[in-house]
């Protein structure tokens, strides 16, 4: 299977009237196993450009590892992901970086001695040209360099509004803005597939508001393709275009949020099966 | 000079004489990805122009009703301005008001245009749109979320500024003609009072209003080009439109807008104001956290800290008002003005202020003294939208915290034999939008408007002051005086009292409902490993109820003291188990309690005040800032305080 098949090239229409493109990301009979524990096991689905896709399932059912294969941290025993019309060879995390894709994480992983705009300013890392040393002289082009990064940044810290803590070392910010400080170090190497791991974990309603529309905004602003794990069923439902199931490894269901919901599987891995 | 003079009847007319005089000096100035973007007085104008050229494009009729709902940035300041140059009528709204207090607002003006700020103002107006049925174009600054919208009505403000500016050979002849016919009977602006009784009024000012009263005050206290301000406060508030656009223009100083809400304080700092308004609670709550981080900090900080505010509180405002101090208490005054105050003053953002006004609510003496001793020349100053702000300011050196100071240029005062204030002036509004019998209540046909407020003019010094809103004194049962405002005033001074409210109308005694300052009193629950889970457990938390005791405990005291008062002592108090909250109609936007509606509400407390219970428990309905309700219930203890005993005074004597 060398060529892509015609209607996987072609986009769709969302509900709300939003044209998505092409296949962007697609992942073909992904296995991943640690010794004899089988992770994910024969899955295949694929993502489309500037969709909101989510991967949801009960605990442990193997989202966190799909997540991690897709940003290139583990690599899958069997299957092949095709990333922009090419299958990806095996690749170091910070070479997936690269190609455009940024990651948030379940458990916050910020620097916290540093400031907000610090945090931010790493998301650039791979953006940067000028070499480590020129860049500690902040001299000529270094310095013009940081400056234009530095812009960047500061759209971004307006456009999550977040100015109020720009200079705030991020340990002392509660949990939600955190997040919100992680959203924005991923969108500041300005990524074409964003992946976000659990990013309402933990949030109030308000806060989980809050975050939502931020996901929204940044799909519709910037055209980023977002997958996303998520818990709360209710958030997933509002804001996915299209969503997987999974359960002990395996995919269970896959297609629109009310196709989801109707699907027989999916209410008994939820629910429950009762015995009788 | 006196043709000149004449023609400056506009606002619009300020601006063009500020662009050619003073072109090249900074007019607006707002941080923006972190930097200080800044326009002078030719952009400005430039900025206006293009806009009103916008809203004509947009077929907007002279007298139409421009409604403005945003935070403080310098492009509603244009578009109030633009709307003006077109003889448009621009209405400032509050932007954190809810669908439904715009919907009335939108609805009895009949805004045509409608400027916003963002997705969040625009999916407030479209949830009403279907009861404004003279709505046509809404104009909003930041597209974000924006995108799928539907366009037909809804219109990005840069985009309707390039249609302005390429339609200019179009329209310019008409937006001249019609900037020409603006004159000093025009209206300026609609503003729309908050409502501390019933539904809101749209108070109608005429360039006469503003213009006049903006010459008298800034000469009043000498402002010139160069003064900086930092506009924070509401925009549909009177006092910022005064201070940032009618005192602006006509003196022709710089307005800084903030960031965002959140970076105030910050962008405060950064711009050191040297012309600066803020009402009572701001600088409570700067105090407030002055005192809880010296609380924190090291022994030989707060010694110092200590030992100068000592000196200050002694000479400092002596000092500022230039009278005579000994040379000892000056040398150690400068020392802690090098140590302390200096610093102190950096921090806080007030380094620069030459002229400072709070106003809005009593201050409370000692916070007041605190922010003189330390050399911020604060005043105070008593206006009411209706008198385009001013009716009684401070002159430098007459400064006291119990007065409201002398009547401003060219405002007449009399005082009825009820007690209530009236005021006579160039400022007095035109009348209320489509509202002839509330015009005629307040305003009888020589021009004298009723304040609402008792007071009377202090003899010695021929300075005003004020007792309570007239309609809230009332009598005791027993035909005392009743003054909650007064009371309550002396219990918001302890850092721990956010709000109280104190009744005892026609009763026998007084009682009162207090809400704690979250951050004082969790800043001490912090230090004394008090835990608690939520603002109600720290409210009920029998510690607290202790020290707020104690506090009432020394307010009866005080009360005590004045003849005239000393039945409003507290007999018995509660703690509240919620913030009142301007979302649930318990204050106004401009966080004044709404007495009659708080009583009302809380009827099962204020009864069990009265009964003998010791607790009492009870739900309440609350409103979450996106609308939805929900309830809270709690058991409330109630306790008794200590009261000195009046007559026994009265035997002694």
């Amino acid at each position: 299977m060398n060529t892509m098949t015609d209607n996987t090239t072609v986009g769709y229409v969302t509900e709300d009237g939003r044209q998505i493109g092409g296949t962007m990301m697609e992942m073909k009979n992904i296995t991943l196993r640690f010794g004899g524990v089988v992770a994910i096991e024969n899955i295949s689905f694929d993502i489309h450009e500037g969709e909101i896709r989510a991967i949801i399932g009960p605990n442990g059912a193997g989202k966190s590892s799909m997540l991690n294969v897709i940003s290139g941290f583990y690599h899958p025993q069997d299957g092949e992901v095709w990333f922009n019309g090419a299958r990806r060879p095996t690749m170091k995390p910070y070479q997936v970086a690269a190609q455009g894709i940024a990651r948030t994480f379940q458990n916050i992983a910020l620097f916290k001695g540093m400031s907000t705009l610090d945090n931010i300013m790493t998301g650039r890392l791979t953006k940067m040209k000028s070499s480590m040393l020129s860049q500690a002289i902040w001299w000529g082009k270094a310095a013009r360099e940081e400056e234009e990064h530095r812009a960047k940044v500061e759209e971004i810290i307006d456009f999550l509004e977040i100015q109020a803590i720009r200079k705030t070392p991020v340990g002392r910010l509660p949990y939600g803005l955190q997040k919100r400080v992680e959203l924005a170090r991923a969108l500041a190497s300005e990524p074409k597939l964003l992946l976000l791991d659990e990013p309402m974990a933990g949030m109030n309603v308000e806060e989980k508001e809050d975050m939502s529309r931020f996901i929204l905004d940044v799909n519709d602003e910037f055209g980023t393709t977002i997958a996303l794990i998520e818990h709360d069923m209710g958030v997933v439902m509002d804001i996915s275009d299209r969503v997987v199931v999974m359960d002990y490894g395996k995919k269970i269901g896959d297609g629109t949020p009310a196709e989801v919901l109707a699907n027989k599987e999916v209410i008994d891995a939820y629910l429950g099966v009762s015995d009788d | 000079m006196a043709t000149t003079q004449s023609a400056l009847d506009s606002i619009p007319a300020l601006l063009a004489r500020n662009a050619a005089s003073f072109g090249d000096k900074a007019a607006y100035r707002e941080k923006e990805y972190g930097i200080w973007q800044r326009w002078n007085w030719s952009d400005a104008a430039k900025e206006v122009e293009a806009l009103a050229l916008g809203f004509l494009n947009l077929g907007i009729h002279e007298g139409d009703f421009v409604a403005i709902i945003g935070r403080n940035r310098p492009h509603f300041y244009w578009a109030m301005v633009a709307a003006q140059s077109v003889g448009a009528i621009p209405v400032p709204l509050y932007n954190d008001a809810n669908a439904e207090e715009m919907a009335y607002v939108l609805g009895h003006c009949g805004a045509r245009f409608i400027v916003v700020d963002d997705q969040e103002q625009v999916d407030k107006v479209i949830e009403v749109q279907d009861q404004l049925h003279q709505f046509e174009h809404m104009i909003y600054l930041d597209p974000r979320g924006l995108r799928k919208y539907d366009h037909r009505r809804l219109h990005e403000f840069t985009h309707i500024q390039e249609q302005g500016r390429a339609a200019r050979d179009e329209f310019g002849p008409e937006l001249a003609a019609r900037t020409a016919r603006l004159n000093m009977e025009s209206t300026c602006v609609m503003l729309y009072t908050s409502g501390t009784t019933g539904k809101p009024k749209g108070v109608v000012l005429s360039n006469r209003n503003v213009i006049v009263t903006s010459k008298n005050s800034c000469d009043f206290d000498h402002l010139a080009p160069g003064e900086e301000v930092l506009a924070y406060l509401p925009m549909a508030w009177v006092g910022d439109f005064i201070f940032s656009i009618g005192q602006a223009y006509w003196s022709g100083f710089c307005v800084n807008c903030p960031e965002s809400a959140d970076t105030m304080m910050t962008d405060l700092r950064e711009i050191g104001p040297t012309y600066y308004f803020a009402p009572p609670r701001f600088f409570e709550g700067q105090l407030t956290s002055v005192m809880i981080r010296m609380e924190d900090a090291g022994k030989f900080k707060k010694r110092l800290f200590k030992k100068y505010m000592e000196v200050a509180k002694r000479v400092g405002p002596a000092i500022l008002d230039g009278k005579a101090v000994s040379f000892a208490d000056r040398l150690s005054y400068t020392l802690g003005n090098l140590f302390v105050y200096g610093p102190l003053k950096n921090t806080l953002g007030l380094s620069r202020v030459r002229v400072g006004y709070t106003a809005g609510e009593a201050i409370g003496p000692e916070l007041f003294e605190f922010y003189r001793s330390i050399g911020i020349n604060l005043k105070q100053l008593y206006g009411q939208t209706e008198a385009t702000v001013f009716i009684t300011q401070q002159p430098d050196g007459e400064v006291r915290a119990d007065t409201v100071g002398v009547p401003s240029p060219d405002v007449e005062i009399k005082i009825e034999d009820n007690g209530e204030i009236y005021y006579r002036s160039p400022g007095v509004f035109e009348e209320y939008y489509q509202n002839p019998e509330s015009t005629a209540d307040t305003k009888d046909p020589e021009g004298w408007v009723a304040t609402g407020d008792a007071g009377f003019i202090e003899k010695s010094s021929g300075h005003l002051r004020i007792i309570d809103r007239a309609k809230d004194v009332g009598k005791m049962s027993d035909g005392g005086m009743f003054a909650p405002k007064f009371v309550e005033n002396k219990l918001k001074f302890y850092p721990d009292i956010l709000e109280s409210v104190v009744f005892g109308a026609d009763r026998d005694r007084c009682v009162a409902f207090i809400n704690i300052d979250l951050t004082a009193v969790g800043n001490w629950a912090e230090r004394n490993n008090v835990a608690y889970g939520s603002y109600q457990e720290l409210a009920g938390h029998p510690e607290v109820y202790n020290t707020i005791q104690g506090h009432i405990e020394e307010v009866n005291k005080s009360v005590a003291c004045d003849e005239m008062l000393s039945g409003c002592q507290i007999h018995r108090f509660l703690i509240l188990h919620k913030e009142l909250d301007a979302d649930d109609g318990e204050m106004t936007r401009t966080r004044k309690v709404r007495r009659k509606i708080v009583g009302e509400k809380f009827a099962d407390l204020v009864d069990a005040l009265y009964g003998g219970k010791d607790e009492i428990y009870t739900e309440t309905e609350v409103t979450y800032e996106d609308g939805r309700k929900g309830s809270i219930s709690a058991t409330l203890e109630i306790r008794d305080v200590a009261v000195v005993p009046v007559n026994a005074k009265v035997a002694a004597e």
